[in-house]
C-alpha cells in the first residue's frame, strides 16, 4: 500500500466476559482510555 | 465511525469503532473522504475520474487505492460495526460508589480569581475544617457503599487540605487499616496549592498518596494574575519553589510513588497556553503536566466561550509539535488531555463509561453532606444525603447489616437523576468519533454552563474531539522514527 500507512491496528476490544467489570478508575476532565486493565 | 483529518503535516484516518488509524498522502486522502461521503461504499468511476483530473494521476493508480480500502474494510478496520450496547453491559449490576473526593477543608490560603469552590468556602461565606470523625464516616461509607469492587479512590481535596494536615495524616492510616479489613485497595490523591508543602508533608505524601496534583498556572504574570495570595499578594514565587522541591522528591529512589501532575488552568487571558506548559517544563523541571480550560459563566472576564476554540485548536497543535520535539530529544513530557493508549487502553465498556458522577463517585463536605461530585457541591437541590447515617445501616464491625444497603442513606430521587444519565446517549454522542475517548463529557460543566444536565456542552465536546486528533497526531509522528 504506497498510499496508505497503517499506523495502529484495531484495539477497541470487547471483553470476553461481555461486560465491564467496574474495576476501573473513574476518569474526569483516568483520562477515559489512557489505562489498560 | 470514520474520521479523516489534516493536522499540521499529516493526513489521517481514523476509525472509532475499531480504534485503528492511517496515514494517507493526499491522493488516498481524498478518496477515504469520498469513502466517508457514501458511508463506506466505493466511489463510483464517475468520481474516480474527476479526482485523477484534479490529482493529474492515473485512473489506474486510484483503482489501486480504491482496491486497498476494500481490503481494509473487509477485515473490519475501517468503517467497522458500531458497537450496539445496553445498560447491563456497562453496569451488570447496580452502579457502587467507589470513588470520592474528600473536602478535607472548606478554607484556602490563596485568593484564586477563578475558583469554583469560591476561594475555599463554597459561596457560603463560612469557611469550615473536616473533622477526624466525619472524616471516617466518609471512608466507612465509601467502603459500604463500593460492594464488591476491589479498587476505590479516595482525593483529599478543599480548598487547601494542606490546611488541615493533622486529618489528612489521620484519615490515611484509617485507610491504610480499615482498606486491608474489608479487602478493599484504597488509592489515595491530594490535591493542593503547594503553598505549605514542607520536608516533612512531602515526605509522608511521597509514601502514602499514589497521586499527587499541584496547582501553579505556568509563567510568573499569568499565575499572581489568577492566583493570588490573602490580600493580592504574588504566590509565584514560594509556590513554583515548593512544587520544584516536590517534583524532585517525587521522582526520587526514596518515594513509594511516582505519579504527580503540575497542573494550571488556563482561562481568556492566556489562551497562549502553550507557553505556560513550556515555562512548566522548563523552568520547574515538570515531566507530569496538565494544563486545563476555566469553566465559568460566560459574564465572567476571564471566561472561555466558543470564539475561543479556534485559537485554542492552534494552541494545542503547538503544544502537540513541542511534546513530539521533547520526546525525540529524550525528555518526554506527559500531558494530561493528550494521554491516550492508542495502542491498548481498557474494554470498549469501560471506554462508554464517564466518571460516574452521582453513581460511581460523590463528594463530601466538611460538614459531611454528600453530593454527586465537587462541582455540585452547594447545589442544595442535589444534596444526597449525610455520612452521619451511615451507623444506621452498619454494625459493630462497619460491615452492612443484612438487608441494608449503603443507598439506604442516600435521597432516592437525586440518585435516580443521575443513574437515569449513566449512558452516553445524546443524540450527538452517538454520532461522535470522540465517543470512546471522553466519557460523555462533564455534566456539571453542562449543568452550569447550560442550566441543564442534558444539554450539549459545546465547548467541551469541541475540545475533546480537538485533543483526540492531537494525541492521534503525537502517534503518527512518533511512528516516523
Amino acid at each position: 500500500m504506497k498510499h496508505i500507512k497503517q499506523i495502529q491496528k484495531a484495539t477497541v476490544k470487547v471483553p470476553e466476559r461481555g461486560h465491564a467489570c467496574g474495576e476501573c478508575q473513574t476518569s474526569c476532565q483516568c483520562t477515559v482510555a489512557n489505562q489498560s486493565c | 465511525m470514520v474520521h479523516a483529518f489534516f493536522m499540521i503535516d499529516r493526513h489521517i484516518v481514523y476509525d472509532s469503532d475499531s480504534g485503528a488509524f492511517f496515514e494517507l498522502d493526499e491522493i488516498s486522502y481524498d478518496v477515504i473522504r469520498l469513502y466517508i461521503d457514501a458511508d463506506g461504499m466505493r466511489p463510483s468511476p464517475e468520481l474516480l475520474s474527476v479526482l485523477s483530473e484534479s490529482h493529474q494521476t492515473t485512473l489506474s493508480e486510484l483503482v489501486e487505492i480504491c482496491n486497498d480500502f476494500d481490503s481494509i474494510i473487509a477485515e473490519g478496520t475501517l468503517f467497522a460495526e458500531p458497537l450496539e450496547y445496553e445498560y447491563h453491559h456497562l453496569y451488570p449490576d447496580q452502579p457502587r460508589i467507589k470513588a470520592m473526593c474528600l473536602h478535607i477543608c472548606h478554607d484556602c490560603n490563596l485568593r484564586c480569581t477563578y475558583c469554583f469552590a469560591g476561594t475555599g468556602d463554597y459561596g457560603t461565606g463560612q469557611r469550615s475544617m473536616l473533622s477526624v470523625e466525619t472524616g471516617k464516616a466518609a471512608i466507612d461509607f465509601l467502603i459500604a457503599a463500593s460492594g464488591n469492587r476491589k479498587h476505590l479512590d479516595i482525593d483529599f481535596f478543599g480548598g487547601e487540605p494542606l490546611m488541615n494536615w493533622p486529618v489528612v495524616v489521620e484519615l490515611t492510616h484509617y485507610c491504610n487499616e480499615q482498606g486491608p479489613k474489608h479487602g478493599k485497595d484504597i488509592r489515595l490523591t491530594i490535591t493542593t496549592n503547594a503553598l505549605l508543602l514542607d520536608e516533612e508533608k512531602t515526605a509522608f505524601i511521597n509514601k502514602h498518596m499514589k497521586n499527587c496534583v499541584l496547582s501553579i498556572d505556568g509563567r510568573p504574570e499569568v499565575h499572581n494574575r489568577m492566583r493570588p495570595g490573602i490580600g493580592g499578594k504574588p504566590s509565584y514565587e514560594p509556590i513554583s519553589k515548593r512544587i520544584r522541591a516536590f517534583t524532585s522528591a517525587r521522582q526520587s529512589e526514596e518515594s513509594s510513588f511516582y505519579e504527580h501532575y503540575v497542573r494550571a488552568t488556563f482561562t481568556r487571558h492566556n489562551l497562549d497556553f502553550s507557553e505556560d506548559v513550556k515555562h512548566m517544563a522548563e523552568v520547574l523541571e515538570a515531566s507530569q503536566i496538565s494544563v486545563e480550560p476555566v469553566v465559568a459563566p460566560d459574564d465572567c472576564d476571564y471566561s472561555i466561550n466558543e470564539s475561543h476554540l479556534p485559537k485554542i485548536f492552534d494552541e494545542y497543535e503547538k503544544l502537540a509539535r513541542y511534546l513530539h520535539e521533547r520526546r525525540v530529544a529524550g525528555e518526554p513530557v506527559n500531558f494530561f488531555h493528550f494521554n491516550m493508549d492508542m495502542s491498548n487502553g481498557p474494554c470498549v465498556y469501560k471506554r462508554l463509561k464517564g466518571c460516574g458522577v452521582g453513581a460511581e463517585y460523590c463528594a463530601v463536605t466538611p460538614e459531611g453532606d454528600i453530593y454527586p461530585c465537587h462541582q455540585f457541591v452547594g447545589e442544595a437541590k442535589y444534596l444526597m444525603g449525610n455520612v452521619s447515617s451511615v451507623y444506621s445501616i452498619l454494625d459493630e464491625n462497619k460491615r452492612l447489616i443484612e438487608g441494608k444497603e449503603a443507598t439506604d442513606i442516600l435521597d432516592k430521587n437525586t440518585l435516580q437523576i443521575f443513574y437515569d444519565r449513566l449512558m452516553p446517549n445524546r443524540e450527538s454522542c452517538k454520532t461522535c468519533f470522540a465517543r470512546y475517548h471522553c466519557g460523555g463529557g462533564c455534566a456539571a460543566n453542562r449543568y452550569f454552563s447550560t442550566g441543564s444536565l442534558d444539554e450539549e456542552y459545546k465547548v467541551g465536546c469541541e475540545l475533546a474531539k480537538k485533543r483526540l486528533e492531537c494525541s492521534i497526531w503525537l502517534s503518527a509522528a512518533s511512528s516516523d522514527s
